[in-house]
Order: C-alpha cells, then structure tokens, then sequence
C-alpha cells in the first residue's frame, strides 16, 4: 500500500471502515528516476498519475550538464572537438561531423574526396551504432532481453572498427576540420565490407526476434503516435518525422558531404506510432549497409586515392615535412597552440545524425575561439515534448517512449 | 538553396513586415533577418503561416552574450521549412533589463528554449508559462554563459564525511585558472606584453 491509496475494508463482522468528506481521490506523483534503467541515463521525470494513466509528464533534465557550450568559448576549435564525441556517445562521429561542417562553412574550405568518403562511411557507421542499440534497448525495455545480446555483439565489432580507425572505441576525435585524421589501411576496408556481407543476417535475426512478436506489438503499435501537425509544432527530426509518414531526411534534402552521389532509400512510416519508428530504424539499418558498402567500393577505385586532409591552414602539416621543413614544423606549432582563426561571422550547419538534426550554431569574432558555439541536439526537443505524448498513456508506456524518442542524456543536457 | 533564392525571400519578407525588419543580409549561403524584439511574436506567426516562407518548424533558439553593446543580448532564432526546403535565422538584440515576448503560442517547442536561455543568460521571456530553470542545479545561481560568469563557476560540490550529505562550498582553487590564448602577439592578441608598453 502506498501513500494516496484510496481505500474502504471490509471486515469479518461485516462493518466497513468509516468514510467521512476527508478522504478524497488524489493523483499521485512519482519520480520516474533519476535511477531508472528505462530512463536510458539520468533523467527525472515527475509523473503525475490518476491510477495507472500519465496525467502530466516534467521531465528535469540537466543531471548530467557539463556546461560544454561554456568550455568550448574557452578553448580553440580544434581542442573542442573532441567534446563533440561526449555529447551523443552512442554514436560520437556524427556530432564531430556537424562541427566539422560548420568550420569548412565558415572557412571556406573543400576537403579531400577521399575524406568526404571515409566521412560518409563512418558516419553511416554511427547510425547503425546507434539504431542497434536503440532498437534493442527498446525491446529490452518493454520486456525482451534477448535483442541486446544479439545487438550489441554486432556493435563490439563496429567499434573495433572505430578503434582500428582512430584508435579510439568510443571518443574518436576522428574528423577534423579540413578532413578526417588519417586514412584507413586497405585491411580495415576489407574487414568492413566482410561485416557488411554478413549484418543484414543479424538484422533479419532481430526481425524475427521482434517484428511479430505479439508482445513487442501489444507494448508498441498505436503508443506515442504523432501526426505531421505534432511534428512541426514540436520540432521532431529524423525518425520521429519519418515515422509519420513524411520523407524529410537532411542527407537528401539538404545534402552534405557527398551523400548526394549514393543510392539509398528513406524509409517512412504510416501510422506514426513506437511500431512504425522501430521497422524504420531497423529499414534505416539495411540502407546504412548500403551506403557503406558504396562509400567501400568507392574508396577502393584509384581515383579516389590520396590525401584526407586538406592540407592549409585549418590542419597539420605531413610528419614527412615535419622532419625536413622548418615552415612546417613552425605551422605544425602555431597551430597545435594557437589554433587556426576563423572569419567573422555566424554559421548553422546540421547533419541528419541518428536521432535526427544535429546542428552546431557557431558565432565567430575572427579570434581563435569560437565566440558562442550552441549545439543543437535532436533528443533535447523529443524529450520536451514528454509532456504532450504521455498524457492519457499507462505508466507503463512512457519507458516504450523514451526508447522510442531515442534519448541519450549527453546530448540533452550538454 | 541557392544565394538568389534566399535574396528573393529576404525581399519578400522585408517587402510583406517592413516594421519588423531591420536588417536582411545574406551571408554563407544562410539568410539572417534582424528585427525588433516587441513585435516577435506577431513576426514569427508570420514566417509560420505566409505560403512563401512556411517556416512551420522551430530548430533553435539561442543567445549571445556581447556585454559592451548597449544591447547586451542577441537572441537567435532558427527556423526550417520542411515544405519549402529552406531555412532561417532571426535575431533580435535585447537589453539586460528588457523582457522579449515569448513564442510558445506560435511554437510550442519553444518551452524549453526559452527556459534554457533564460537559465544560461537571464534573459526574461514575458508570457511563458513555466519560467523555471533547466539545466543547471537545483538553487543554482547565477547565469553561466554570461562572459562576465567564470568558467569555474562560484561554488563547487563535495562529500562531507561528518554530515553525511553533499556540501556546496565556494570555489578554490589550488592555482589560478589560466587563461591560455596563444595568440600571435604580432596580430590579434589586444594585450601588451611586458616590457612592450613603449612600442605600444
């Protein structure tokens, strides 16, 4: 029995407790967190309930805010990328990319075609990254335990991609302005395609695990649904909007890099509920190995060799003329302390990370540092809309939404 | 989007709100419209509902510190159009004593926006239903993306072994922050280095 049971025994003798005005039927209020393995990191949320029905959801974010936008005033561009890994750290090089993006905008600066390749291959690897563990994270929070296992065995090996690139399994500090840090060895590629030959198995075994699982539909189809109006009023991005049914993704809409050469398909829901996000997330799986195997072929073709980083001002010189030339050892500090200068001046530049768009609003005043950098995560406006989406929901929905909003609190909170 | 599309918008915008614009320029290939603070609502409404523009989308809203402006504050607005493909960006400048109306009723993800500015800035948004703090601590005070607030912020947290419970302390620190710039003294850096005060 809790506080604010509302209730009338009736004994043996046949009496019954005494009811007077007194008593009255109250909502009751829980904390959902901040310790809550649904809550998928450290998230508060007050539920108000009237029995089991979510009458008001207020989510208190900020548990785990860093104050990165401050850092990041204090320091130099490139010391600042790295905090982009530690915002969305399930899937860190697609926030570098925004960074990145922003300052070759601001600078003017065209990278290599084989970095803006390697760029696209990674970058789909994040989103494959994230979708894995989102999708089963999600089925373990309403009740199935096994997709994770089988999901994260997957993600091992992707980050051992990550590690052979960077040397890094989770912070990559991979892209930098002006192309990626250094290029991939021919084996690793190789590696790669071999994975790509074999994930759509695994992703078929998570079909079959789920899709017609008749509790993974009870707990999802016709939960959280969302119109196109929801959408706009709320500010969705990336599946959150293509789950309704429309086909706005930013890698064709908007394209960056050279996402406009690949072939691949935007999947859309009809329905717009937890259901319809899941089957596109784990379609957007199938599309990323596309997209990666073309990025592989098209890193492997001769003319796609050569240099990652645009060699200039924004990045280092090559060790080799580190060692004979004084210009380039002299470049090679100034930069590493100083740092290189960006034109005054403000950009927005947004990727269509996993979770949706990720933007990077950078204010430069022509120095070293950014003047005021904002980042703009998707999770931030799908949690905010809790509220609106849980309301007249079971208590027992609102961790099927959070999974399906896809949160991560390092981008929330900043 | 092309420079000439955006050109024809801003014209369009400046054209259809000429109390409201002050300035529209284009620049890195993204349109930014200044305008007056007081009539923000009505513009934005606006920018949702004209055919043209249709920003039916809100992306971002932020703010930038300049404290010598008279000024102070530049809140910045983003905004997208997933019909028309194109996007935004509005500024308008407010003092540090001056209210901005709030956008919750044409954009009601604007909530959290508006908190979160209004905690790292100060910057009061009249009309907002639930102004309360995001994302710093619970009792925080200050405003911490202000440039006069120090980046090591004014209180630290510990474990305190005898009262059982986390202890706020002002800060200490064992070395002074340093402020590294590295800036070239020969361009950029405004400070004199010393023993340079005659060449200066």
């Amino acid at each position: 029995m809790m506080d604010g049971d509302i209730r009338q025994n009736t004994y043996d003798d046949g009496s019954r407790d005494a009811t007077d005005g007194e008593q009255k039927i109250r909502n009751f209020n829980i904390n959902f967190g901040p310790q809550h393995p649904a809550a998928h990191g450290v998230l508060r949320m007050v539920l108000e309930l009237d029995g089991e029905i979510v009458e008001r959801a207020d989510p208190h974010i900020g548990l785990l805010h860093r104050g990165t936008e401050k850092l990041m005033e204090n320091r130099t561009y490139l010391q600042n990328l790295p905090y982009l890994d530690r915002l969305d750290y399930v899937a860190p090089m697609n926030q570098e990319h925004a960074w990145c993006l922003a300052i070759e905008k601001l600078a003017g600066v065209e990278i290599p075609r084989r970095a803006s390749l390697i760029r696209v291959l990674y970058s789909e690897i994040g989103r494959v990254l994230n979708h894995l563990l989102n999708v089963t994270t999600g089925a373990m929070d309403v009740g199935a335990l096994t997709p994770p296992l089988w999901g994260f065995e997957e993600r091992e090996k992707l980050m051992i991609f990550y590690e052979r690139a960077c040397g890094a399994r989770l912070h990559s500090a991979y892209f930098r302005p002006g192309g990626v840090h250094q290029d991939l060895p021919p084996e690793l590629l190789d590696d790669i395609d071999a994975w790509a030959d074999h994930f759509p198995n695994v992703l078929d075994d998570i079909h079959y695990l789920l899709s017609d699982n008749r509790i993974f539909k009870q707990r999802t189809v016709d939960i959280g649904v969302i119109s196109e109006e929801e959408v706009q009023d709320w500010g969705f991005s990336g599946v959150m909007v293509r789950g309704s049914g429309l086909a706005w993704d930013l890698r064709r809409a908007q394209p960056y890099e050279c996402y406009d050469e690949f072939d691949f398909q935007v999947p859309v829901g009809t329905n717009g509920d937890c259901y319809d996000r899941y089957l596109c997330r784990m379609q957007e799986m199938y599309e990323a190995t596309k997209i990666i195997k073309q990025a592989i072929a098209l890193l492997r073709l001769p003319e796609n060799q050569g240099d990652v980083l645009a060699r200039g001002k924004l990045t280092p010189p090559k060790r080799g003329d580190m060692k004979t030339s004084m210009e380039a050892l002299i470049h090679h500090f100034k930069l590493y302390t100083e740092g290189f200068k960006l034109p005054e001046g403000e950009v927005y530049a947004a990727v269509e990370a996993p979770k949706g768009e990720f933007g990077v609003y950078l204010n430069s005043d022509g120095s070293n540092k950014p003047y005021r950098a904002k980042l703009r995560a998707p999770g931030y406006l799908h949690l905010q809309a809790m509220d609106h989406m849980a309301k007249g929901h079971q208590l027992a929905d609102v961790s099927a939404l959070i999974a399906t909003m896809d949160i991560v609190f390092g981008e929330v909170d900043r | 989007m092309s420079e000439e599309a955006l050109k024809e918008l801003a014209a369009h915008i400046e054209l259809k709100r000429p109390n409201d614009v002050l300035k529209a320029e284009v620049a890195f290939g993204e349109l930014t419209v200044t305008v007056t603070p007081s009539g923000i609502v009505d513009f934005i409404d606006f920018l949702k509902s004209d055919g043209t523009c249709k920003f039916s989308s809100l992306v971002d809203i932020t703010a930038v510190d300049y404290p010598t402006r008279e000024q102070r504050f530049d809140v910045v607005y983003h905004f997208l159009s997933m019909y028309r493909n194109h996007r935004i960006r509005v500024i308008a400048a407010v003092r540090e004593e001056e209210t901005i109306p709030s956008i919750i009723s044409v954009h009601p993800s604007a909530g959290w926006f508006e908190r979160e500015v209004f905690d790292m800035f100060g910057i009061i948004f009249s009309g907002h239903p639930d102004l309360r703090r995001l994302l710093t601590d619970y009792g925080f005070r200050g405003y911490p993306l202000r440039k006069d607030f120090p980046a090591t912020g004014y209180t630290e947290v510990r474990y305190d072994e005898e009262l059982k419970r986390v202890v706020y302390e002002p800060v200490k620190l064992v070395q002074e922050y340093r402020q590294f710039d590295n800036l070239s003294p020969w361009e950029g850096a405004k400070y004199i280095l010393p023993g340079d005060e005659k060449g200066a």
